[in-house]
């Protein structure tokens, strides 16, 4: 690779332009690309900003990092593309991550996995149809004691059988259809953040 | 701050501590927290609020205390009495405790776990001693316990050169897997030219089945800190990087706000216990590649790149991070630096085996009846870990093999139960210790389908640089789903095992060398069983489905 990246410096920040779509989601990241003063090594946590933001990765999107980074947009893309936490496609409404690491797999996650497959009829990595439901699978949450285990719109939830994650997945679609807007799962602590 | 300041800090600690007649910790950790851990908790606080017991009790949320299936957990410490730790703890239960614990009431007997049971008596906590009794987002708990002062000690007592020295005489090896000696590599690193040097932390825990660096990022980050400060003293580094899994959002956080505590005390930063040595730690959280777990892939991924290794030599203690000499250190060895310098070399050489120094800690999981995170000395047998410690296979099934480093590693049968747990005793057997994940497999576990799991999960991973592995994986992956599938032939066995070796030789960096080791070493002691598949279409464990017809057969029809 021709171009690199240079080492952290403690150079004052330069300004970042406001984003012309006047879109305040842009200034999230800007204020990460301000906080790592524009270093292109930190395009890996400026591009997790903004997916955070957004909830995927649009062309427009990686042509602007690459702009304010000052790097080609192929290397912009090829990073994204890389590592799996990254998607360039839209997310459904609702998020079921089964974990497949090895301590789930030999208690049997894989049928949790064909069940909810069958029933949404939707393949793991994909969105359904209606774009209610996003269905993943993960290798190792690090829960390995409470296998197997199913992350449902950030909630980890232990022990779980085929039968009561379609049970659970089911009553999430349908908390939300009530209450108009998806509500975090019960009986089971949130994934990302613990405040 | 200095070295008396740090010493203050720990006696008011202790005094106010001391003041509390009872302090309830209650793991907050993730596997208790997913069985309910935070109810209990509210609960906890609660009963204390009511019960007016504020000047006497205390609830704090600690790490992790080991026994995760049995969570949440709890641990009663009581000024001049014995510890009690409850198990299966509910909001209903915890009100039970803390009136039993105030006014003598009889104790709820059901939720007691013995302090005494196997699964915590064969074990020898060293980086995880303070896991499960302090609170991870307060500094003043760490240092309470000792924390800090193995660094203000390196700084004021011991050059570089002895640090290195004494880590060196210590026998510590690398827990990442590979298990290089720790010392050493440091050596390279301060005697390696350049004018910045760079140290950092491997976080990236992708093994499956493995959580011993999330626990202890998560349950003692300062631990963590502060190996990496004495590591940064050692070999002459002003700056570290603390590279952690992009699915462990929690551990990030906790270390995050432990280097602001730590630099606003002056325990990081610039003249750190008022000496001349200064320290900079930052997090790189990454995001989702197995690879990087390698470490010339970990660096491309600090450096904002994608992921992918670079051949060997240059070493990254020459040529590292932006071409500075590097120093890459597991999450696990950084976290046995501090214990060694506090108690010295000999102490640490006194535990495991004459080649093996020291503890491990493993994530011990799948068909135990207890699982969770233990911390062993080296040497320990595996049917001491498995029976003693995990307490046996559960629903009266026999133990079939033992699976331990990963998709690196191999499976361990029944018939070597009695091996010790070191690094040459495991790859004598076509093992690793690999990172700890070890997992424990019964009867109704197919090996064939294990095998095949592992490879899938390699395929997926593979970063595509080089040919053996991006297209070996595919081909051993094809082959194997074709033996649980029923189309294989003996042919396809002979395939398969020519294959494992070729990808072995000439793959370019860990990820690929090590691919073919759960097949090699599932080959090996379970022939029967691919044979059963390919010969009989029988699958013993009864997983694989068979059936689809043996190509070559069907052609002939």
């Amino acid at each position: 690779m021709s171009v690199k990246t240079s080492p952290p410096s403690r150079t004052r920040p330069r300004p970042a332009a406001e984003h012309p779509s006047g879109d305040p989601r842009f200034s999230l990241i800007d204020r990460t690309l301000k906080r790592f003063s524009f270093q292109q090594d930190a395009l890996i946590e400026v591009l997790h900003t903004a997916q955070e933001a957004f909830g995927f990765l649009s062309d427009d999107l990686l042509i602007y990092v690459a702009h304010q980074l000052k790097l080609p947009l192929s290397w912009v893309y090829g990073v994204a593309t890389f590592y799996h936490f990254f998607t360039l496609t839209p997310q459904g409404e609702h998020n079921c991550i089964v974990c497949m690491g090895t301590a789930c797999y030999v208690k049997r996650a894989a049928e949790i996995v064909a069940a909810l497959q069958q029933a949404y009829s939707v393949t793991a990595g994909e969105t359904t149809r209606d774009g209610r439901l996003s269905l993943s699978t993960a290798r190792c949450l690090g829960s390995c004691g409470l296998a197997p285990v199913l992350v449902l719109d950030g909630a980890v939830l232990p022990r779980e059988t085929p039968e009561s994650a379609l049970e659970r997945v089911r009553q999430q679609l349908m908390n939300a259809t009530h209450n108009g807007a998806p509500q975090p799962a019960t009986n089971g602590h949130a994934f990302e953040g613990e405040e | 701050m200095n070295r008396a300041d740090l010493e203050t800090m720990a006696q008011r600690e202790v005094q106010r501590q001391q003041t509390f007649r009872c302090r309830i910790l209650c793991c907050a950790s993730t596997p208790c927290l997913s069985s309910g851990g935070s109810a209990v908790h509210d609960a906890i606080k609660d009963a204390i609020k009511e019960g007016g017991f504020d000047a006497d009790f205390q609830a704090v949320a600690t790490g992790c205390m080991g026994p995760c299936s049995r969570g949440p957990m709890i641990t009663v410490q009581t000024s001049g009495g014995e510890d009690v730790i409850y198990e299966h703890v509910t909001p209903e239960a915890s009100r039970q405790i803390v009136a039993h614990h105030a006014a003598a009431s009889p104790a709820p007997v059901e939720y007691i776990l013995p302090g005494d049971i196997p699964f915590f008596a064969k074990q020898k906590k060293v980086v995880l001693a303070n896991s499960g009794f302090i609170d991870p987002e307060r500094l003043e708990d760490y240092v309470a316990r000792g924390g800090y002062t193995a660094l203000g000690y390196a700084l004021r007592e011991m050059t570089p050169e002895t640090v290195c020295r004494e880590i060196i005489d210590s026998g510590l090896r690398g827990r990442g897997g590979a298990g290089y000696p720790t010392g050493l590599k440091w050596d390279m690193v301060r005697k390696a030219r350049g004018d910045r040097k760079y140290v950092v932390a491997n976080g990236d825990e992708g093994d499956p089945g493995a959580y011993m660096d999330r626990t202890l990022m998560e349950s003692d980050p300062h631990r963590l800190l502060e190996g990496m400060a004495i590591a940064g003293y050692a070999v002459g580094a002003d700056q570290g990087f603390l590279y952690v899994r992009g699915e462990y959002p929690i551990a990030a956080k906790r270390l995050e706000r432990a280097i602001r505590a730590a630099e606003r005390r002056g325990l990081l930063g610039s003249r750190v216990l008022d000496s001349n040595f200064n320290f900079r730690v930052d997090v790189r959280i990454g995001a989702g590649a197995f690879v990087c777990g390698e470490e010339t892939a970990l660096m491309a991924s600090i450096m904002g790149m994608r992921g992918q290794p670079v051949p060997r030599p240059p070493y990254p203690a020459q040529s590292g991070l932006w071409e500075k000499p590097t120093l890459i250190n597991n999450v696990e060895t950084l976290g046995s630096i501090a214990p060694i310098i506090q108690h010295g070399a000999a102490w640490f050489a006194e535990i495991g085996t004459a080649k093996s120094k020291g503890t491990k800690i493993f994530a011990l999981a799948g068909k135990v009846d207890t699982t969770g995170l233990i911390e062993v000395p080296m040497g320990i047998t595996l049917r001491e870990i498995v029976y003693d410690i995990g307490g046996g296979i559960p629903d009266g099934l026999d133990f079939k093999a033992a699976q331990t480093g990963g998709p690196s590693g191999g499976c361990i049968p029944a018939a070597h139960l009695d091996t010790p747990m070191d690094y040459e005793s495991l790859r004598a057997l076509g093992s690793i210790m690999g990172s700890g994940g070890l997992i424990i497999m019964d009867e109704r576990s197919c090996m064939v389908d294990v095998a095949k799991f592992f490879m899938e999960f390699c395929m997926d991973e593979s970063c595509g640089k080089c040919v053996p592995c991006r297209v070996g994986t595919v081909q051993m992956h094809h082959l194997l789903e074709r033996i649980t599938t029923g189309s294989a032939t003996a042919q396809d066995l002979e395939t398969l095992q020519d294959l494992c070796v070729m990808v072995k030789e000439t793959s370019l960096c860990g990820l690929g060398q090590s691919a073919p080791n759960p097949v090699l070493s599932t080959i090996h002691y379970f022939l029967e069983e691919y044979m059963a598949h390919i010969r009989d279409h029988q699958c013993l464990a009864g997983v694989c489905t068979l059936d689809q017809a043996p190509i070559t057969e069907l052609a002939l029809v």
